[in-house]
């Protein structure tokens, strides 16, 4: 099409292609209507009634009482078994994930291993959950296979110290099982990003295996490791059902005291309480995401 | 440095096989705890009863009507969620990328906003909306499909976001565009069928979803299958961890399909990458 032509095309639809383009953008926003209907009634309301209700008192007064009561001493400390659970698990299952996925990488890409160990990851990081719980109850339960096996033939009696497994120690084990393969799949991606190349140059000029590992692999992949834990801790902060479903006594976590405040009777004044530490749970979450977001753009610079 | 290389090679492979060996056995081993557990007969034996109870539907409902309640619940949950999750996401996540690509950002942090919310502080909002819920449509368990399509959201929505960058939307579009089809033509049988697998996997991955959870269903005081497990770990244990296994083993199964659906999109996706790049280097 020659320039002119095109001059006067334009000139003459300027004033209708406006009107035209301002009806369909409404009709354009329709579309996308339902889905932000839907959200904002199941999504953002909720999250709202949360926000607004850690605010609120008994008498929809804006007051600060509820986030002050969060300071309260077993509110902190169930905080602090949280995050420690979280922390500990996060650490446990970024270290063994990181070897399997290692050792998986080591295969090949089409390799049968891998398939294998990915689409099982893939199961077991959903794995969470009431049935993790029966899983662990069934194996280290007081009449669990292994405990029973243990007492049976070798004469070992696991919970000579207390039955831990219904307890902190029987939740990080339990926490542990899922962390693992989610650890495989997050940090398989960045695995993949190392190239053979950078080892094959660290060995032509003259670099060991430990001075590769130091100073190439290591800090390539650092970003990508911290990111993975990060995303793991996050994922057992915001864990429910498998603690709800093995933890038989108190509320030692942070879901387990807003369960709590939930269902049983609430002390006068206290309604939002629970609100208050729904959204005390929010701002880790968030802050931890946010941390994993800024750690993911620093991987993407060279493991991509 | 050949030699340097094959030990390398050598000696990773027997880690290889000793880490992947020790790993497969410490999470065989409740998986087999569990099938022991439902098997144990009482004098110490082996008794196929729990199973045989769990295939055997009718006895099952009269023995254990929470179990059937819960098991029927999560049927319908599964249907529903799965529906809702795609009506809603597809035909939005494809027009913004076509019509609204100013919008895009906003969508993509909506529907990846669930997971900074976990689902036992989303319960605590939740609580209020569906006394609405409840008012309009009745207290049903299977209302929860609602809730379960805000959880599956982020996970629905990299599935198809995926999906639809290993496709050009736009050109397919104007390309049945032009040719006279209507926007309905253009998702049903020019956007979706490109995006085929996407879709599987979005839709697997929200079955697994509403399985397994708990938290939503137990603290709104409605019946799914893993509130059922749960209270039926009281009374009945062997039934109970029989039919988790048995919900496991359904995801397992529904993951490993999607594992063989992930892959083929990955070859379309590369092929795809290929025609781009040579698309580029024609027109430049």
């Amino acid at each position: 099409m020659s320039a002119p032509a095109t001059g006067t095309l334009d000139t003459a639809q300027a004033p209708t292609t406006t009107v035209v383009r301002g009806g369909r953008l409404l009709r354009d926003l329709l579309g996308v209507l339902p889905f932000f209907v839907f959200v904002t009634i199941f999504l953002l309301i909720p999250t709202l009634v949360v926000v607004i209700g850690a605010f609120a008192g008994p008498d929809n007064r804006p007051t600060l009482d509820n986030i002050t009561a969060l300071a309260d001493g077993y509110i902190v400390d169930a905080f602090v078994r949280s995050i420690t659970v979280s922390a500990v698990t996060a650490l446990l299952g970024a270290a063994l994930g990181a070897l399997l996925a290692y050792v998986v990488v080591t295969a090949g890409p089409d390799s049968l291993v891998r398939r294998l160990v990915t689409s099982a990851c893939g199961v077991l990081a959903q794995f969470g959950g009431v049935t993790l719980a029966f899983a662990f109850i069934a194996t280290l339960g007081l009449s669990g296979f292994v405990t029973v096996f243990l007492r049976d033939s070798l004469g070992i009696d696991i919970f000579s110290g207390g039955v831990w497994l219904f307890d902190l120690p029987g939740l990080v084990l339990v926490y542990t099982y899922f962390q693992i393969p989610l650890m495989v799949i997050v940090f398989l991606p960045a695995l993949d990003g190392i190239r053979p190349q950078w080892r094959e140059a660290t060995e032509n000029l003259g670099g060991s295996t430990w001075y590769y590992w130091r100073h190439v692999a290591g800090p390539l992949l650092a970003p990508a490791f911290l990111g993975s834990t990060l995303l793991l801790f996050a994922n057992a902060f915001s864990a429910y059902a498998t603690a709800a479903a093995l933890v038989s006594q108190g509320a030692p976590l942070v879901p387990l005291q807003i369960r709590s405040a939930l269902t049983s009777e609430v002390l006068l004044g206290r309604e939002n309480l629970g609100k208050a530490m729904a959204l005390g749970m929010v701002v880790v979450v968030a802050l931890v995401m946010w941390l994993y977001g800024l750690l993911q753009r620093r991987t993407s610079r060279w493991l991509d | 440095m050949a030699g340097l290389r094959q030990r390398r090679v050598r000696r990773q492979r027997v880690l290889r096989w000793v880490v992947v060996a020790l790993f497969a056995v410490l999470f065989l081993l409740p998986l087999f705890a569990m099938l022991e557990f439902t098997t144990r007969g009482a004098g110490g034996g082996l008794t196929w009863e729990t199973w045989r109870v769990l295939f055997d539907w009718g006895t099952l409902a009269s023995t254990y009507p929470i179990l059937w309640t819960g098991m029927k619940a999560s049927f319908w949950l599964m249907l529903l969620s799965v529906a809702l999750t795609l009506a809603l996401l597809v035909p939005t996540v494809v027009w913004v990328r076509l019509r609204l690509p100013k919008l895009r950002r906003v969508v993509e942090f909506v529907s990846l906003l669930p997971l900074t919310v976990p689902a036992i502080v989303l319960v605590v909002g939740l609580a209020p909306v569906y006394a609405w819920v409840v008012y309009f449509v009745g207290g049903s368990s299977v209302t929860l499909f609602l809730a379960y399509t805000v959880l599956a959201l982020p996970f629905a929505y990299r599935a198809i976001d995926a999906g639809l960058s290993a496709i050009d939307v736009r050109t397919l579009s104007e390309a049945a565009r032009s040719l006279g089809a209507g926007w309905a033509t253009v998702m049903w049988k020019v956007v979706l069928p490109n995006i085929r697998s996407a879709v599987l996997s979005a839709a697997f991955l929200t079955v697994a979803l509403v399985l397994g959870e708990f938290t939503i269903a137990s603290l709104l005081n409605r019946d799914n299958i893993q509130v059922a497990i749960n209270q039926l770990g009281k009374s009945s244990a062997p039934v109970s961890v029989a039919v988790s296994l048995a919900a496991l083993v359904l995801a397992f199964v529904l993951l490993f399909l999607l594992s063989f659906a992930g892959r083929r999109r990955g070859q379309a996706r590369r092929v795809n990458r290929v025609n781009r790049v040579n698309r580029e280097r024609t027109t430049s």
